[in-house]
């Protein structure tokens, strides 16, 4: 049993009052392997937080000791003031929407529901009105006496989200839960999950593998990587301004570009624009979409400024149709390969005038893609 | 996808010893058991239900059979009793061990039914261990005579015997209940106790049935231990049968015995198969 002897809050390690969940310094290792590493998060309430990670990256992880299966290594987790990771999962006022759902095979879709309200030991009156209020909110009323084994999978997700609100817990943890259905269900839920949680005003924290999800439905994204969080961000801004280059190449496709800086001026290959930062090598990051045919036929660079537009000329090696935009590669006089994403249309012969702004080239911080150890 | 030779050769031998050794005597066992024994001592082929009307209105053969079936319910009891905390601590509590554990509860079976029955006996003797035992720390001062040759004996044997035939079902349907049900349960706010009794007992009632079938089953049938152990009170159904294929040379009233516990059992086992299809979910 968890102690409750915990000292008197310091001021110092106060939450600020808007936040809900405070995850300080937590790190989890299974024996030698490190899965998380001092991860530090606050939470307000309210807030739609999405976990965005490659598989391996620590984020069900971070989830489990939120919910209390794990016990974290190291560091602290608070929820509204009061130690949250000594608590045993019975007694968390967290509730988990599971990956495979986890129905009780064994009860009806309603008792399903019902059963955090049973356990609760609300009166029976109580839980068939919350329980019926639950199912409406999910559409799923029609099916209150089948079993779990009856309904598609969609449905059994839907009773799994219904049997966590009901309890109206202060924090619902989402473990992957469209990844098992099928990519137009799965848009749709998208939609509703969002909907339903602006509604009932519940923080959410879904952990996702899915950049595109992450950004549909977030209010803040943090990215996790190896174990430790890479940027934490709301979608544009991690989407617009990338921390890192591992952000920009996982949240959507980039270029990213080595250049070289001189007096106020990054050289890569062919391209050359404008930059404030000193001397020295820097990585940036150009998104596809930021690079447009150029309008004028001028190949003048234009003096260096902060606004400028760059020119460049580039050879078309592949043209990708996507609907409503094509995707191009390009080689650029000095040899350097680009990824840019147009408007659909069919593009002339020969070599292509090309052009983007300099503010749109970001600078990121390089990630090393080797093991920590 | 097979060729039919091939198909032949697999499936008529498994056959035909079915048939052979199962069928045939099973057959010849229905005769028996509508035929009579002449005062001459011969086996009379004339066909009548008269062996079958002995069992019913003689008290010693249907107090017999009573008598086995409550044996063989203590012993069901019992071995659930034992079998179910094991097969529940093995799956999950004993984290790393449970190989280890497991190999330690499967063990006992490959010693033979005799030795341990035997060990009883001298366990359980006058003379045995638990007497010398009892009256060398003065618990007693003469040995006790109702551990030996009494149901008592047989109950406990047959237990020992049998627990891991329940353990080993329950166990099984344990292991295959999602661990994620447990976490969902604990997340809804049950403490582990009422997780046991809401989710955990519910998903195993198909293993706590077969092994009741089991237990109830093979010790209803034995004749060993109440030979060995049980003395005159503690005799059971299948030692009548015994006596009647041998010394007492009453074949038919013996068939009429069988064919009526083979009924008895396969309607029991009917009807925990059909219990455990309601009570499974996977």
């Amino acid at each position: 049993m968890a102690t409750t002897s915990e000292p008197a809050v310091a001021s110092s390690s106060q939450p600020n009052v808007a936040s809900l969940l405070s995850i300080r310094s937590v790190a989890k290792h299974f024996g030698k392997n490190i899965v998380l590493r001092d991860i530090s998060l606050e939470i307000a309430e309210g807030e739609f937080l999405t976990i965005l990670g490659e598989s391996g990256s620590g984020k069900t992880t971070l989830l489990r000791i939120l919910a209390g299966f794990e016990q974290s290594t190291s560091g602290e987790v608070w929820m509204s003031g009061e130690r949250l990771d000594t608590e045993p999962p019975y007694r968390r006022r967290v509730n988990t929407v599971f990956q495979s759902y986890a129905l009780f095979p064994h009860m009806t879709v309603e008792q399903n529901v019902g059963y955090g309200l049973a356990i609760a030991k609300r009166p029976p009156a109580e839980i068939d009105t919350r329980v019926a209020e639950a199912l409406a909110k999910v559409k799923m009323s029609a099916y209150a006496k089948s079993k779990p084994s009856k309904i598609s999978g969609g449905q059994q997700q839907r009773i799994a989200l219904a049997r966590a609100l009901v309890n109206r817990p202060r924090l619902l943890l989402l473990d992957e839960p469209l990844s098992a259905l099928d990519a137009n269900l799965r848009r749709q839920l998208q939609v509703e999950l969002k909907a339903l949680q602006r509604e009932v005003g519940i923080t959410f924290i879904f952990v996702t593998h899915d950049q595109e999800e992450a950004m549909v439905m977030s209010d803040r994204i943090a990215l996790l990587r190896s174990g430790e969080l890479e940027q934490v961000a709301s979608p544009r801004e991690i989407y617009n301004r990338p921390a890192t280059s591992y952000t920009a190449q996982f949240i959507g496709h980039t270029n990213l570009l080595q250049a070289d800086i001189r007096h106020g001026t990054a050289t890569c290959g062919a391209l050359q624009w404008p930059t404030s930062l000193p001397d020295g090598a820097a990585l940036f990051s150009l998104r596809p979409e930021c690079i447009r045919p150029a309008i004028t036929a001028s190949a003048t660079t234009a003096s260096p400024a902060r606004d400028a537009t760059v020119r460049f000329r580039a050879q078309l090696r592949d043209q990708a149709f996507h609907g409503a935009t094509d995707l191009l590669r390009v080689e650029s006089d000095g040899g350097l390969i680009l990824t840019i994403r147009t408007a659909s249309r069919d593009l002339p012969e020969g070599p292509l005038e090309f052009e983007f702004s300099a503010a749109d080239a970001i600078p990121v911080r390089a990630t090393s893609f080797e093991e920590k150890a | 996808m097979f060729s039919r030779a091939y198909r032949t050769a697999i499936t008529v031998p498994p056959l035909v010893w079915v048939a052979v050794f199962l069928l045939v005597p099973y057959l010849l066992m229905f005769c028996y058991s509508f035929w009579s024994v002449s005062e001459a001592g011969t086996i009379v082929h004339s066909w009548n239900l008269d062996n079958y009307h002995e069992l019913l209105t003689k008290p010693v053969y249907w107090e017999t059979l009573l008598r086995s079936m409550w044996i063989a319910a203590r012993v069901t009891f019992f071995s659930m009793l034992l079998g179910y905390p094991l097969a529940y601590f093995l799956s999950f509590h004993a984290g790393g061990k449970k190989d280890l554990y497991y190999q330690l509860v499967i063990i006992p079976l490959w010693v033979s039914y005799l030795v341990r029955a035997y060990a009883w006996k001298t366990i359980l003797g006058t003379d045995g261990v638990l007497n010398t035992l009892l009256q060398y720390v003065h618990l007693t001062n003469h040995p006790l005579d109702f551990l030996l040759y009494s149901p008592f004996a047989v109950v406990l044997t047959l237990t020992h015997i049998y627990t891991p035939f329940t353990f080993l079902p329950i166990y099984a349907s344990l292991e295959h209940i999602p661990r994620n049900l447990v976490e969902a349960s604990h997340d809804l706010g049950a403490a582990p106790a009422q997780t046991f009794w809401r989710v955990i007992l519910p998903l195993s009632i198909p293993g706590v049935l077969a092994g009741a079938t089991f237990a109830f089953v093979l010790s209803l049938g034995d004749f060993l231990s109440p030979l060995l152990l049980g003395g005159p009170s503690g005799i059971m159904i299948s030692n009548i049968v015994v006596s009647l294929f041998g010394a007492a040379y009453n074949w038919p009233l013996g068939a009429a015995i069988s064919l009526s516990m083979l009924a008895l059992v396969l309607a029991l086992i009917f009807f925990s198969e059909r219990l455990e299809k309601k009570w499974s979910f996977h």
